[in-house]
Formats: structure tokens, sequence, C-alpha cells
């Protein structure tokens, strides 16, 4: 399976290096998204750790969706899905794969929005309790994201249906990780302030990596 | 190799295979005739296991597609309407995350070997959305033998080949049967799958009207 995983991975990978359809594009989506906060609010520096980690989750989720829109619609737009179905491999392989292409995409992107955030408004407090939020709630939101993005890509109406479906599921990982963010802005000692919401968001990364790895197979089969 | 007992299948209220009964011996070259719309295409993707039989029991060298698609699909190869290549990989790339992904010991070599074989040797380093209709179609041919699959399906494989395409795709067939491979193909002509299968089938309205 790992061998397989490494070959689906590669495969996305060398297709966005040669196409840079995906990274590109929601790279100026999210830094547009900045510039209108930016103008929006004219944030000082206590106001920051107020109203930061909202700007910087609504900037990673909405472009987290557009690129889960595309994860399995863009092969099946292509044709090429049917040609990975037909391989003896698991369906979780394929899950697994696709989920560590978006993750790095989508990772791409943060850091590239965290850099125009901070070019905006400022850096938070602590960077690396920053990266802590960043890592876990981007990895609950794409894993269950994969999921319902192969659900939606057989719909005709996936571009509305993906958000209708992934948004209510993702509340817990989007408040923990909004809460985790506002820990990084304050500069609040890890231990009492951050170490519950993450722990909160990585139950969940646990738990729905494992439940979306057991049904992918349900759901892309006929 | 194949056994096919009342294989139905339905999408919403139309059937699209009617009660099929249809035995494949091991090597042997069948060709599936019939007009669009008789269920040529959906049996083959049943065999492929891209469709689920809606009733009956299909076996491929005695496993159940339903109880071990997975074992059946490492036995398959199937050049269908879509040649599931991916514009933006060379000729070469393409094989080898195929082979990859069936598990094929030397995927690299496979790969070489088999662009030789389809007249692609010299195309390798194009991406697939730079090769013509013709040469896409000869890599997706390629793409179905990576793994050397025993049982070969060919969904109208004729269509947009040019004349060095057709002698290829010719050989492939004549060549399969003589190595043991079981190859089932459909096609519009008539006279030409005469001459490279051992038997017809002639499907209808999805059922089998002649074998």
């Amino acid at each position: 399976m790992g061998r397989q995983i490494g070959a689906l991975l590669w495969k996305d990978l060398i297709v966005e290096l040669r196409r840079r359809e995906q990274v590109l594009s929601l790279a100026v989506f999210s830094l547009l998204v900045l510039l209108i906060f930016n103008f929006a609010f004219d944030l000082r520096r206590t106001d920051l750790a107020a109203a930061g980690p909202g700007i910087l989750w609504v900037t990673f989720v909405f472009t987290a969706v557009l690129s889960l829109n595309r994860a399995f619609s863009v092969e099946q737009d292509r044709g090429t899905w049917e040609g990975l179905l037909l391989a003896p491999i698991d369906r979780g392989a394929i899950y697994l794969a696709k989920l560590a292409a978006n993750l790095a995409f989508t990772l791409v992107v943060e850091v590239i929005a965290i850099a125009a955030f901070t070019t905006f408004f400022d850096l938070p407090s602590n960077v690396l309790q920053l990266i802590a939020a960043v890592l876990a709630g981007t990895l609950g939101f794409a894993t269950v994201g994969t999921l319902f993005a192969a659900m939606a890509a057989n719909t005709r109406a996936r571009e509305v249906l993906l958000p209708i479906l992934l948004l209510p599921v993702s509340v817990p990982v989007i408040i923990g990780s909004v809460k985790a963010t506002a820990v990084a802005f304050e500069g609040v000692d890890a231990s009492t302030g951050q170490y519950p919401w993450l722990g909160l968001v990585l139950a969940f990364d646990a738990i729905f990596l494992a439940v979306s790895f057991a049904v992918f197979e349900y759901v892309v089969e006929d | 190799m194949i056994h096919a007992s009342g294989i139905t299948k339905t999408f919403g209220r139309t059937a699209a295979l009617r009660g099929i009964d249809l035995r494949v011996q091991s090597g042997e070259v069948l060709a599936l005739l019939g007009a669009n719309g008789a269920g040529k295409t959906t049996l083959l993707r049943l065999l492929a296991t891209l469709e689920k039989p809606s009733a009956g029991c299909l076996t491929i060298a005695g496993l159940d597609v339903l109880r071990e698609p997975q074992r059946v699909r490492a036995m398959v190869g199937l050049v269908g309407h879509h040649n599931y290549l991916h514009s933006d990989l060379t000729a070469s790339e393409e094989l080898l995350f195929y082979g990859r992904l069936y598990g094929v010991e030397d995927a690299r070599r496979r790969a070489a070997g088999l662009l030789e074989e389809v007249g692609l040797g010299n195309r390798s380093a194009l991406r697939v959305g730079a090769l013509s209709r013709g040469q896409q179609q000869r890599l997706g041919i390629a793409r179905a033998l990576v793994h050397d699959p025993p049982l070969l399906l060919l969904d109208e494989p004729d269509t947009g080949l040019d004349a060095e395409g057709l002698q290829l795709l010719e050989q492939l067939i004549d060549g399969a049967s003589r190595a043991g491979r079981t190859v089932i193909f459909s096609s519009h002509d008539r006279e030409w799958a005469s001459r490279h299968s051992a038997r017809t089938v002639i499907l209808a309205a999805g059922s089998i009207r002649h074998k």
C-alpha cells in the first residue's frame, strides 16, 4: 500500500507542478481575502489578538474548500478517475494519497497567507504555537474534506454541496483551531491556554482519519 | 476463465443487460458485436469491476467479482472509451505510474519495453497531451497491458487508430491469443471482428441474440 500511495501522491504533485493551477489560484484567492480584511479592519496591536485568529481561519477555510472541490472533480473531468478504480489498490490508499496531496497544497497556500497576514497586520506572539494550531487544524479539515469531496464529486452541484456537507461537521475543528490560534496571538502559556484546544483538534483528527479511511471504499464504489 | 450466469444490470428503470449467460475459455478471443446501446460496454465494465451486476453471478478465473474485486482487478486490463491517461505526464511517466499502482516489478523497464512494443519508443519523453489521438490510443493499450493481465478487455479499440495503429492492435490481439491471454473486444465492424476472433457474440437490447 505504501508504494501505491507514493505513486498516487507523486502523480498529483507532478501534475500540479506542471499545471500550476491550484496552488497559484488559491494563493491569489487567500491574498485577496486578507486584503479585504486589511481594508475592513484597522487593527492595532491589542485588537489583533481578538480578530487575527478569525481572519486567518476564515481565509484558510475558504481556501481549503476551493482546493478540496478540485481534489476528485478534476480526475473525473479529465477521465482519469476510473483508471484509478481499475487498479487493484485498496480504496483507502487513494484516500490517504488524496489527503496527503490536499494537505500539501493547502499548507503551501497557508504559508503564503501567513506571510501576507504578517505584512498586513503583524506576526503573532508565539509562532510555534501558531504553527501547531495551523497544522492540527488543517489536518482535521483536510481529513473530513477529502471524504466529503469524494462524495460531492459525483453530484452535479458539487461546488455547493461540499461546503454544505463539510462545514457543519468541521465546526469542532474550526472552533478548536481558532481558539488554539488565539492563544498564539495572546502569548498565553500553552499548557493552560492552547493544549486543551489542540487536544480537541487532534482528537477530531484521529477519529475522523480512522472513520474516513474505513468508509472511503463505500463512498467511491458503485 | 469467465463464467457469467443470469447477469442483469439496471440503471434506474433501464435494463442495460438482461439475463446474460456467457462462458469464455482461457486463451479465447471473443468479439462482442451489436448496435449502440446493446450492452457491450456495460458488459465489459462489469468484467472490469467498474460496475456491479444488479443480479446474477459473475466469476473470472474462479473469483467472484463482488466478493474479490481486488484480485479480479489484478487480472484484468481494460481499454475503454476513455484512455485514462494524464495529459501532463510523459508517456514514460504514465506507464511508470500505472506500473507502480499494479505492483509491477521493475516498472521502469516494463514501461520502456511496452512503449517500444506499441511504437512509441521515440515519444517516451513527450507529454500525453502532446500525442496525437492515435498515439494516445496506443499508449492506452500499453497502459492496459502494463501488469501483463490474463484477461484483456477492449471496448471498440479500432476507433481512432491510424493504419499503423490498427496493425499494431491486430498483432496484439492475435499475439495475445497465442500467448494464452483471453481477449474480449467489442466492435461495430463485423468483418474485422470475425477475422480476429475465435467466436463472436451478438448483443441486442441487453440480451445475447447469437453466440
